[in-house]
């Protein structure tokens, strides 16, 4: 029990590099255990682009379909509904939806590829639940004598209009999400997938 | 950092539990190769845990979804089968390390005065190891998990008068189905690891109080310097810890080699047969445990003397029950004066060879067809009955033998060269 | 104490080598699960000729694609059903009802059978039909006796009669196949198929096999570090200890 530190730099040294390296070890091992809890396979499969055919839908009228075991909301919307849309520019909280998600093709004006078609993940960007459609105008819509069309959040009562785009003073912080998309052709669109990826 | 240990300290005995149990427990310093499997039944015992905490999030415990979501682990799951590898390998390790560490104590004498409750803790652990294994060895939903548990659950229909009673009560239905596999599911994620981490803790506290012995079976609690530490003790951390964590590497090399080359181990560690799911309507030719369980299924399938009063059936069930009741009363069985192998007689020696001798036979004829003749001259079922009687004699003969066993005088300190 | 670990290990390993067990002649099959263009080959079979009737209800198409480095594209042009997603699991069109009724029993499932019979039965089996009167399908098989199934590569492997001799107790025994009617195939060409086949069967038993091998390389070499590291560390310390 005695010459206790008589090599001390050694021991040092040899204790610094077998704890780096075992910590080392141990890191590397977390990795299956961390990604193990990854979509495996099968979600990935289930959570494969949905092709949809977009002929059915009306002007003015709403195709829910789903997507990675969310509701993504297609809305064919008329010329009013459009024009509407610059007319409540000021009552949102983030117009021009630069601090919104969207892919890089659906950052305009209407949020969208073509402008009629709107394609929308239906989950509020707030708490997660799925906001309802409130198409009629003014009194009708129990929204008040201005709205001009959108959606409402029953949980929260966040507010978007038809665009997805998010009124100021309510809980959401976002506008709802575009989810990547593409036309494969005048009919059907895939989701899940963005126009470049389509050959 | 020491103000934030003060302050804990004030609060939790942080630092004094580290002192007591590593940096001021001492421990003999002439601790050998079989001082390595107590800290790696631990480390096992952690290993199963998480790997099993992770296969957990992915398993389905119904009888129609079971086996295929064990597949889907194997595919589906990123890094699934690794996990999977892990927790298999991991059984049969768990049971190599364990039988190591209770030879050690046959050995060393470990199990004698003042350490019959770290023994008897210890077979605890043993016996919750063994139905801890049994319940997840059914979880695949294999067809040799579904007639091994339909076999080995029917054993309690041979206790008289509650038997039958007894295994439907232990099944929730007439036959191993959903409902058994669900309550099996139950203890094995949740009741017995809670029981088994409670048991290492107190075999951890027993041990802790009475001190380690050593393979010269003396107690170095004798011998202790002016400041009351032993003479031949040094602190178990850092000694001990840096020796373990070696130890560990050597055993990780080895359970991890098996994980990624040979999971399967030959049929040893994954069988054949479990690789199709469990059919009632077909028994495999050939139904065997794992290899751990292999000694005591050759001792319940020995005992064929069909004019024993009660049955053959009977007996075999409580031959193999004794055989590990048994081993619980080792303490008192051994009347030696010395612990350690190295100071004990012929006679003992002996006798631990031809019990060693006797258990891995029987090991190895349980997983034999006891009609065939795969040693020699004689039926396999005859060997294992020559071999549980050998198994038997061995404690039943400890008190006598023991006792008139020419043993060596202990020395006074601790060899260590 | 050396010897006596020396000596335990010693009683351990008859036991060992008992693990493997052994049943009837077998032959033996040359299994390489990196050898990716004989896996193409034996998955091309596999799609071609089993799929029809037995599924790999475990296995998805899409894994397929990626493991065995084929196309998606010729995946889902080549070997997929009208129908299915790439990223679906391997399910044979037949109705198991209607494959009850045809064969007395329902095709099994092949996702795990290359790990529940061992690849050298397969290998076997596979090319160990012959034409027999006295089953209802016309087929027998050598080493799965009075098997449902008909020989569905009988278009290339052509049919073969078995050669027994007796032996001087006066048992029959298996000598070898006899030739009677060729086909596409020469019979090595046939066992060189059968070989891909069998090769698939286990990749498609234990994807992880392509990957567990390597991955488990470097562990090896990281716990040898290790050991060295720790061996050296732990030499360091008890010094201390005299």
């Amino acid at each position: 029990m005695s010459d206790i530190g008589q090599n001390n730099g050694r021991r040092r040294f040899l204790t610094t590099v077998t704890t780096g390296v075992g910590l080392t070890g141990v890191a590397v091992a977390l990795v299956p255990f961390v990604s193990s809890m990854m979509p495996s396979a099968r979600a990935r499969a289930a959570g494969a682009p949905v092709e949809v055919d977009i002929s059915k839908i009306e002007p003015g009228q709403m195709l829910t379909v789903e997507w990675r075991g969310k509701p993504v909301w297609i809305v064919n919307r008329t010329e009013t509904m459009l024009d509407n849309l610059k007319t409540i520019e000021s009552k949102l909280s983030d117009p021009e939806s630069d601090e919104s998600d969207q892919p890089a093709y659906a950052h305009n004006e209407f949020r969208s590829i073509r402008p009629e078609f709107l394609v929308l993940v239906g989950v509020c960007t707030h708490l997660g639940c799925s906001p309802t459609k409130k198409f009629e105008i003014g009194a009708a819509s129990d929204m008040g004598d201005d709205w001009v069309g959108g959606f409402f959040c029953p949980c929260h009562g966040s507010i978007f209009d038809l665009a997805g785009r998010v009124f100021r003073n309510v809980p959401a912080p976002t506008n709802l999400q575009v989810p990547p998309y593409s036309f494969i052709s005048d009919n059907r669109i895939m989701i899940g997938v963005d126009p470049e990826e389509v050959s | 950092m020491s103000s934030f240990m003060e302050w804990v300290d004030a609060r939790f005995p942080a630092t004094k539990v580290w002192q007591e149990h590593m940096a001021q427990y001492y421990a003999p310093k002439n601790f050998n190769f079989w001082y390595y499997f107590g800290a790696l039944s631990l480390i096992v015992l952690v290993v199963q845990i998480a790997t099993g905490i992770f296969l957990t999030m992915h398993y389905k415990p119904d009888s129609q979804l079971a086996f295929a979501s064990v597949e889907y682990i194997m595919r589906d799951v990123p890094w699934g089968w690794f996990i999977r590898y892990m927790h298999s390998t991991g059984a049969s390790m768990f049971f190599v390390v364990v039988y190591l560490h209770m030879f050690r104590a046959l050995l060393y004498g470990s199990f004698k005065a003042p350490r019959e409750l770290v023994w008897i803790i210890g077979m605890i652990i043993f016996v919750a190891l063994m139905a801890e294994a049994f319940m997840g060895y059914l979880l695949p939903w294999g067809n040799m998990s579904y007639w091994g548990a339909q076999v080995i659950i029917s054993l309690f229909g041979a206790i008289p008068v509650i038997g039958d009673g007894l295994s439907e009560w232990i099944r929730g239905d007439f036959v191993v189905s959903d409902a058994t596999l669900n309550r099996f599911f139950a203890f094995h994620v949740i009741l017995m690891p809670l029981l088994l981490a409670l048991l290492v803790y107190l075999h951890i506290v027993a041990l802790h109080k009475v001190g380690s012995n050593n393979p010269d079976g003396i107690e170095i609690k004798k011998n202790k310097d002016a400041d009351g530490k032993p003479l031949d003790g040094i602190p178990f951390h850092p000694y001990y810890s840096v020796k373990d964590i070696f130890g560990l590497m050597v055993f990780l090399l080895i359970y991890f080699g098996i994980v990624f080359f040979v999971p399967e181990f030959g049929g040893w560690f994954l069988e054949k047969d479990n690789f199709t799911p469990a059919d009632i309507l077909r028994t495999p030719p050939h139904i065997v445990p794992l290899w751990y369980f292999t000694p005591f299924y050759s001792i319940l399938r020995a005992v064929t003397w069909e004019w024993l009063p009660g049955g053959a059936k009977l007996w075999g069930v409580m031959a193999m029950g004794a055989s590990i009741v048994l081993l619980f009363l080792l303490p008192w069985l051994d009347r030696a004066r010395v612990k350690s192998i190295r100071y004990r007689g012929w006679i003992f020696k002996t006798a631990v060879g031809v019990f060693v001798v006797a258990f891995i036979f029987l090991g190895y004829l349980g997983t034999k067809n006891p009609t065939h003749v795969d040693l020699f001259l004689m039926e396999n079922v005859y060997w294992a009955q020559s071999f549980m009687i050998l198994y038997f004699l061995f404690f039943l003969l400890m008190p006598w033998y023991t006792s008139i066993d020419p043993t060596k005088p202990e020395p006074e300190r601790v060899n260590f060269k | 104490m050396r010897n006596a670990l020396a000596a335990f290990m010693l009683l351990l390993t008859p036991a060992i080598a008992a693990g493997a067990g052994g049943e009837a002649h077998l032959d033996k099959v040359d299994i390489n699960v990196s050898d990716t263009a004989s896996l193409q080959r034996g998955a091309k079979i596999f799609v071609n000729f089993c799929l029809s009737c037995h599924s790999a209800s475990y296995m998805r198409y899409q894994r397929l694609a990626d493991d065995l480095d084929i196309d998606e594209e010729i995946v889902k042009q080549d070997m997929m059903f009208a129908g299915d997603k790439i990223g679906d699991l391997m399910i044979a069109t037949m109705p198991t009802a209607d494959a009850k009724e045809w064969f007395g029993v329902a095709p099994p499932d092949l996702s795990l059978v290359a790990r529940s019979r061992g690849p050298d039965y397969l290998y076997t089996y596979l090319r160990s039909f012959y034409l027999d009167d006295t089953t209802p399908s016309g087929w027998n098989n050598l080493v799965f006796p009075n098997v449902a199934m008909p020989h569905a590569l009988y278009e290339w492997q052509g049919n073969q009669k078995p050669v027994f001799i007796v032996d001087e107790h006066g048992n029959k025994k298996f000598e070898r196949f006899e030739l009677v009617k060729t086909a596409q195939l020469t019979p090595e060409e046939y066992d060189t198929a059968m070989r891909d086949l069998t090769n698939f069967l286990v990749y498609l038993a234990e994807p992880a096999k392509l990957v567990r091998y390597e991955i488990g390389f470097w562990v090896m070499i990281f716990l040898l570090v290790m050991i060295a590291l720790t061996y050296a560390l732990k030499k360091e310390y008890w010094r201390d200890v005299h």
